[in-house]
């Protein structure tokens, strides 16, 4: 990462809902920050508390009766504690944001023009005729065919794929100077994931914004994160270049994600291998490393540690959050890399990186 | 569309004759049934019975009556006469229109205005004091018989025998043209008995209706894009409507019905209290003008709401 001042600075956040079974810590603790005309991927399993850290920029989860602590620092404002009206005036002006469903997202009953003009007339003072020419004009920048018949009509005339088309049009609408999109592809066929991507990162470099993208799917975040940073139970447990995390990954989750995927390079017999277990209570999240529950490699000390986000030896860009000495890490890498069970690479390495 | 509106006229057509018959058939085999017995004086003369039966086409077949009534109704818009005082069914109905008209219209708008605003504040101040206050009085609206309300109000606030002697009471009717101020302040107490059950159920739908729709993702996505809380209540308020506004059709039976009462309690001489006296002398073709004019009113306005319902939700298309 260069030394460009952060566009978006997110400092030890924490995001607590009171509920009848106990307190919830969907975010617990993290920190990261966006450059301005970059893209930053937030990946995790659901209820990771991905979601849930990009609402509480927006401050939409206030309402939701949420215990908000930390800091997000964007323009010089902290956003957390914001005053609302001022919090107004920022979101979907300055900050945009794209949500997984599309056609839930969108009001039912409202032309997609009217949603489109009211999205221009919250922040500028501009008459409805003036609002819908920009309308049509989004529509036209988002590549929907036809945008001045296409304007007036309703959500559910439209395919998937141009509803998301839709919902960027309306983030667009401001020229927001950081787009969050969550998981925008998830809810749509695979070939319009890809033009639905394609066109972020078109739109993107023509109006020169940052994106955080929150995803599960590493595919989305190899093709468009310029950083990558990985979550698990509400913390961040590793963040680097998309290079270092597919190249050298540190975090036995990051690991565990990569393995689960496929590959086209990957021989056909190579079995996927799932993360064992599920995903921890948020409520009574595991003590010392959340992951070591799940992790091939935890030490019985794990269990009472809780490892600090610190950067990797020799790359003061790449952090990562784990209790295994970092020698036995790129050992560990290494033999899973060439096809090693975790089992076999567990006996060859040790977890001290001297050979068992 | 054209197509869906004329079928749903022709089955309204269909209703109103199978209520023609109903009526026809209930009004007849009742105990008190015979109304030539009843105008016949006491201890009649069996000739006399006849005779009156013969005047009124009694003697006729069941069937022979009914054709003749459905020939009557639809060709000529004619509903009988009254078998008390020779009168047309159709005037003595048109002389008290005004009167049920003026009770249920404003009864229906203090209804619609008054159930969804409670409804609205209910929704978005959900487990407030307000909110629970406004629910459990709706509660109990919905569970009280209209008359009873009509009662307990006349003793507490009708201006001859209330505790609080606020508002003109029974038999205080005038009509709007006569005197629209004494109009307006003698209908404000039924209106408000009439009103009471449906606000209430509306009150509570709207609130479930509201409170759910608010958890929506197009409401997150109106308050992400910066919208004030008006507008984003707005947009919340316009999608949980429409499923209540389907039972906007069904309810306007109810409150017909409950006219009847309120007309009876609060003496308004109206086509509810006509029909109300009418049933309790066997006055047949008064009866049956009466229910057979409710009934054309409840089908119209079912299939009113029923084509509205496809503006006001573009996902609708009849066919």
């Amino acid at each position: 990462m260069s030394a460009a001042e952060p566009l978006l600075r997110v400092e030890d956040l924490h995001v607590e809902f009171p509920t009848e079974d106990g307190l919830v810590h969907a975010v617990d603790g993290i920190t990261y920050q966006v450059l301005p005309g970059r893209t930053l991927g937030i990946v995790g399993e659901s209820g990771s508390g991905k979601t849930v850290s990009s609402l509480t920029t927006l401050g939409l989860t206030r309402r939701q009766g949420a215990r908000i602590s930390g800091r997000i620092m964007f323009g010089g404002q902290d956003l957390v504690t914001l005053p609302e009206d001022q919090l107004r005036a920022i979101r979907g002006n300055e900050i945009a944001m794209v949500f997984q469903d599309p056609l839930s997202s969108l009001h039912p009953l409202y032309k997609v023009g009217k949603q489109l003009i009211e999205a221009v007339r919250a922040h500028r003072d501009v008459s409805k005729a003036v609002a819908r020419a920009r309308a049509v004009e989004l529509l036209g920048l988002v590549g929907i065919p036809d945008p001045a018949n296409r304007v007036d009509q309703f959500p559910h005339e439209f395919s998937g794929g141009m509803r998301q088309r839709v919902m960027i049009a309306m983030a667009l609408a401001n020229e927001p100077k950081l787009l969050i999109a969550d998981e925008p592809t998830t809810a749509l066929d695979v070939t319009v994931q890809a033009q639905i991507l394609a066109l972020m990162e078109r739109l993107q470099r023509e109006l020169g914004m940052a994106i955080v993208i929150i995803t599960h799917d590493l595919g989305v975040v190899a093709e468009m994160a310029d950083d990558i940073a990985v979550m698990y139970a509400g913390r961040i447990v590793e963040t680097a270049s998309t290079t270092q995390v597919f190249g050298a990954p540190e975090h036995p989750y990051t690991w565990g994600l990569l393995r689960s995927i496929p590959r086209l390079d990957g021989s056909r017999h190579d079995d996927l291998v799932p993360i064992p277990g599920t995903p921890p209570s948020l409520i009574n999240p595991p003590s010392g490393c959340h992951f070591h529950p799940r992790c091939p490699y935890a030490q019985p000390d794990h269990a009472r540690i809780d490892p600090a986000l610190q950067a990797v030896e020799d790359d003061p860009d790449h952090h990562v959050a784990c209790l295994l000495d970092s020698r036995a890490r790129k050992e560990l890498w290494g033999r899973l890399s060439s096809g090693d069970t975790p089992e076999q690479a567990l006996a060859a390495v040790g977890t001290t990186g001297e050979p068992a | 569309m054209i197509r869906y509106i004329i079928r749903r006229l022709l089955w309204g057509l269909l209703l109103l004759v199978i209520v023609c018959a109903l009526t026809f058939i209930f009004f007849r085999i009742l105990p008190t049934g015979n109304p030539a017995l009843l105008r016949a004086g006491r201890d009649p003369q069996p000739h006399l019975v006849k005779e009156i039966e013969g005047v009124l086409g009694l003697n006729k077949p069941l069937i022979v009556q009914f054709w003749v009534y459905l020939k009557e109704v639809f060709l000529h818009f004619n509903f009988g006469y009254s078998y008390y005082n020779q009168e047309a069914v159709r005037s003595l109905i048109a002389e008290r229109l005004g009167a049920t008209a003026s009770l249920a219209i404003g009864a229906a708008v203090l209804w619609i205005v008054a159930g969804l605003s409670v409804g609205i504040i209910s929704a978005l101040r959900r487990h407030t004091f307000l909110d629970r206050a406004a629910m459990g009085t709706a509660l109990v609206l919905i569970s009280a018989p209209e008359f009873w309300l009509g009662l307990i109000t006349l003793y507490l606030f009708a201006s001859d025998i209330g505790k609080f002697k606020i508002l003109p009471g029974a038999g205080s009717y005038v009509g709007i043209t006569s005197d629209p101020w004494k109009w307006f302040t003698s209908l404000i107490l039924p209106w408000i008995v009439l009103a009471s059950g449906s606000a209430a159920i509306y009150a509570r739908l709207m609130r479930s209706s509201l409170s759910e729709t608010m958890k929506e993702d197009f409401i997150r996505t109106a308050r992400a894009k910066g919208l004030n809380e008006a507008a984003v209540v707005r947009q919340g308020v316009r999608a949980a409507v429409n499923p209540i506004f389907t039972l906007f059709g069904l309810e306007i039976g109810v409150l017909l019905g409950g006219a009847v009462l309120i007309e009876t309690v609060f003496n308004i001489p109206g086509i509810g209290r006509l029909n109300y006296v009418a049933i309790s002398s066997s006055d047949f073709p008064v009866t049956q003008g009466t229910v057979l004019l409710a009934s054309m009113f409840i089908i119209v306005a079912n299939i009113v709401v029923d084509i509205a319902y496809a503006y006001l939700d573009p996902r609708v298309r009849y066919s």
